[in-house]
């Protein structure tokens, strides 16, 4: 009855007071503070964010790459322990030229396949994390 | 093997790069357009480049050649030239594409904001690339004399003018179309023909690879002595002909040829009988075909140190050679960087299935090369060795032309990048004309350098070039990505303390006689001990020098390794150093 309602300006001051007064309260203080919004303002949340990526990457990258060229690594000292090794044959080829020329090719395609794809997931991933609302 | 198709196919190729390179001249109009193909090439193109420009000489005739004299222990040379792209794939592929950074240098500043680290970077890039172009230009000597008979120097020089013309006119647009059909080129040259030999040794009955015997001639073969060369014969033989032995001129007369020790002088030409097993050049393990189908049969010193000298040089000096890096600035984003690599490795594994088969075949067709030591012409003479008539002619140009293509592709991709390096980093002269006059420096230094280098096999020098790229370069990129606390004088320290060493080991190698001291093999497989020299003294002094952590190195990390659609700020609107096409535009 006191007020006209078509006036325009007087929600406004009536509606902020409601949402900044309760400050203590976390989760609506973060809302507007997206996760690309911490990292570019180089936030402790931020690198906790960047550290998180780069270890996830770092951890994927380095044991693709060990299992991978490790078990290639540990074939001269197979061959060299063990000479008779050298000998057998699979398919018409010596193991040793088996080896190396066919089984590596589809190894090394295989785990750089599982690289991609599971980097490019924990990229999806970083990036529904922060830029969640 | 003089043949005019041969000539031809050379010529074809050599004509074709430049068709295509100035086709490529039309398209490219600005400075960006020269160094970065603006950034516009699809991933299969972007593969198809990367794997034209990186099969070079070395891949071409040089591992064919190694597996054909020392057997097994030579595969490792393939097989690390294709592990190198799953290393690089998992390491570096994106982070290298996020910096944004178009050479190597270009990424030490931009991971470290400083000059200094730049600079060493630039000339280690440049150390690497001339080594590796050397090889290449040997390469396309070996190529042009076997097929034509024409001297050494002679093709090296074609491939100089050729890759040199080409890239001043047409930068790097050009190039990356000229490599990607290069790519095709090369396999379907190498294919081919290995398909048809496979056919032929089936129809001859199929001799088996691995006999407890000797090599022999399998018809009387006249044999050409290019240089001064020592043999060895295991059991006295007649030969024909006419030059020099042990001192004795002979003209156009037969000559017993006792079981020993020979000298046979340069310029001789002999012929020797069927069914005889052949000498071997006294330098060389000689074994039989049985004993050399096994590992460690190659008879190096220490050959268990070799392999993972090998091993540690090829799988980590991929990622730091000038002429990769620069193929990953041209796909449009990290992801897409991951995906051209995964094509890379793919095209690569099907390429290196070719030249083992080469080798063992020359060990049943081609064994006279054992006793010239010109085992990297085994994928050229081949063809025509197996094949008589016009078939085998036209196979044995359709090699050479895959050869000289192998040539062409490389050096374009390593002048290009050495040329921006030059252009950037030592001339300082800006836009089109810097590039140009870059080109030509880069070009000649390494055909100067021919003349003074003491022929080793292709493969064996590109080996040393991965070495060093491995010792140093490698370092930086690795611990530069993955870890933040990488310093400045860290960073300057670890490259220099792995690849000084390394450029050492090889240069000495190269252009001395270490003859056969027991450390001539730690000289010329430096690599397992020169890398773990560099990461660890750059990631020590690093620690001990925390102080000297590059500013806004958080940002930098940022860069590196998050997706770039997601609005993050990442030092573009800072103050950092100008990237590779910024620094173009000027």
């Amino acid at each position: 009855m006191t007020t006209p309602p078509p006036r325009r300006p007087d929600p406004k001051p009536t509606q902020r007071v409601v949402v900044t007064s309760p400050r203590t309260r976390a989760p609506r203080a973060r809302r507007p503070y997206s996760g690309t919004r911490e990292i570019n303002e180089q936030s402790e949340l931020g690198a906790v964010y960047m550290r998180t990526l780069i270890g996830a990457q770092r951890r994927l990258g380095l044991s693709v790459c060990l299992v991978a060229c490790g078990a290639l690594g540990l074939l001269p000292l197979l061959f060299a322990i063990e000479p008779e090794f050298g000998k057998f044959r699979i398919l018409g080829l010596g193991l040793p030229w088996f080896l190396l020329c066919v089984a590596t090719c589809p190894m090394l395609l295989l785990a750089g396949w599982f690289y991609v794809r599971q980097a490019e997931r924990s990229e999806r991933e970083f990036a529904e994390l922060v830029e969640r609302p | 093997m003089t043949s005019g198709y041969a000539i031809v196919a050379v010529l074809v190729v050599a004509l074709g790069t430049i068709l295509v390179g100035t086709y490529g001249l039309r398209v490219s109009r600005t400075t960006s357009d020269f160094y970065v193909a603006s950034r516009t090439v699809s991933p299969w193109w972007n593969a198809s480049a990367i794997g034209g420009e990186y099969l070079s000489a070395a891949s071409f005739v040089g591992i064919a050649g190694l597996i054909f004299a020392y057997g097994p222990d030579m595969l490792w040379f393939p097989v690390g030239y294709t592990a190198g792209y799953l290393v690089l794939l998992t390491m570096v592929a994106a982070p290298l594409r996020r910096s944004g950074a178009y050479t190597l240098p270009d990424f030490a500043e931009a991971r470290f904001r400083s000059r200094g680290v730049r600079a060493v970077a630039s000339i280690l890039a440049l150390a690497i690339g001339w080594l590796y172009l050397l090889p290449q230009l040997e390469g396309a000597g070996l190529t042009l004399n076997t097929v034509t008979g024409a001297p050494d120097w002679l093709g090296a020089l074609v491939v100089t003018v050729v890759v040199t013309a080409n890239v001043m006119s047409g930068g790097m647009r050009s190039i990356t179309f000229v490599q990607a059909f290069q790519y095709w080129l090369k396999l379907t040259a190498i294919t081919v023909p290995i398909v048809f030999l496979i056919v032929v040794w089936q129809a001859h009955g199929a001799d088996s690879l691995t006999k407890p015997e000797y090599p022999a001639f399998r018809q009387d073969t006249e044999v050409a002595f290019q240089r001064p060369t020592t043999i060895h014969a295991e059991k006295a033989l007649f030969i024909k002909g006419t030059g020099e032995v042990d001192g004795v001129r002979i003209e156009n007369t037969g000559i017993v040829l006792t079981d020993g020790y020979h000298r046979i002088g340069q310029g001789s030409e002999f012929t020797f009988p069927k069914d005889a097993p052949v000498p071997h050049l006294s330098t060389m393990a000689h074994n039989t075909n049985e004993m050399w189908s096994l590992p460690m049969s190659s008879g190096q010193d220490f050959p268990l140190y070799g392999a993972y000298s090998l091993i540690i040089a090829t799988f980590l000096g991929t990622m730091g050679l000038p002429h990769v890096i620069v193929r990953f600035y041209t796909n449009p984003n990290g992801t897409a960087a991951r995906r051209t690599t995964l094509i890379v490795l793919g095209l690569l594994s099907v390429f290196y299935l070719m030249p083992p088969m080469y080798g063992a075949l020359g060990r049943l067709y081609t064994p006279e090369l054992l006793m010239t030591g010109q085992t990297d012409a085994v994928v050229l003479v081949l063809p025509t060795r197996m094949i008589d008539g016009i078939g085998g002619e036209l196979l044995g140009a359709l090699v050479a032309g895959g050869a000289f293509a192998a040539f062409l592709s490389t050096s374009s991709g390593l002048v290009v990048s050495l040329a921006g390096v030059l252009s950037q980093d030592v001339l300082r002269l800006g836009g089109v004309r810097g590039f140009r006059i870059s080109t030509v420096l880069a070009g000649l230094v390494p055909l100067a350098m021919t003349f003074v280098s003491t022929g080793m096999p292709v493969a064996d020098m590109v080996g040393l070039a991965f070495a060093v790229a491995a010792s140093s370069l490698c370092p930086l990129l690795m611990l530069g990505i993955w870890s933040s606390r990488i310093t400045t004088v860290g960073a300057i320290a670890g490259m220099l303390a792995g690849g000084v060493p390394a450029l050492t080991a090889g240069l000495v190698t190269m252009f001395a006689d270490t003859g056969d001291a027991w450390y001539e093999i730690l000289l010329s497989r430096p690599a397992a001990w020169t890398v773990p020299l560099g990461f660890t003294v750059m990631y020590v002094v690093s620690l001990l020098t925390q102080r000297h952590v590059p500013a806004g190195v958080q940002r930098t990390m940022v860069k590196l390794h998050a997706p770039e659609n997601l609005g993050l700020d990442s030092s573009s609107s800072h103050s950092g150093p100008a990237s590779g096409d910024e620094r173009s535009q000027g």
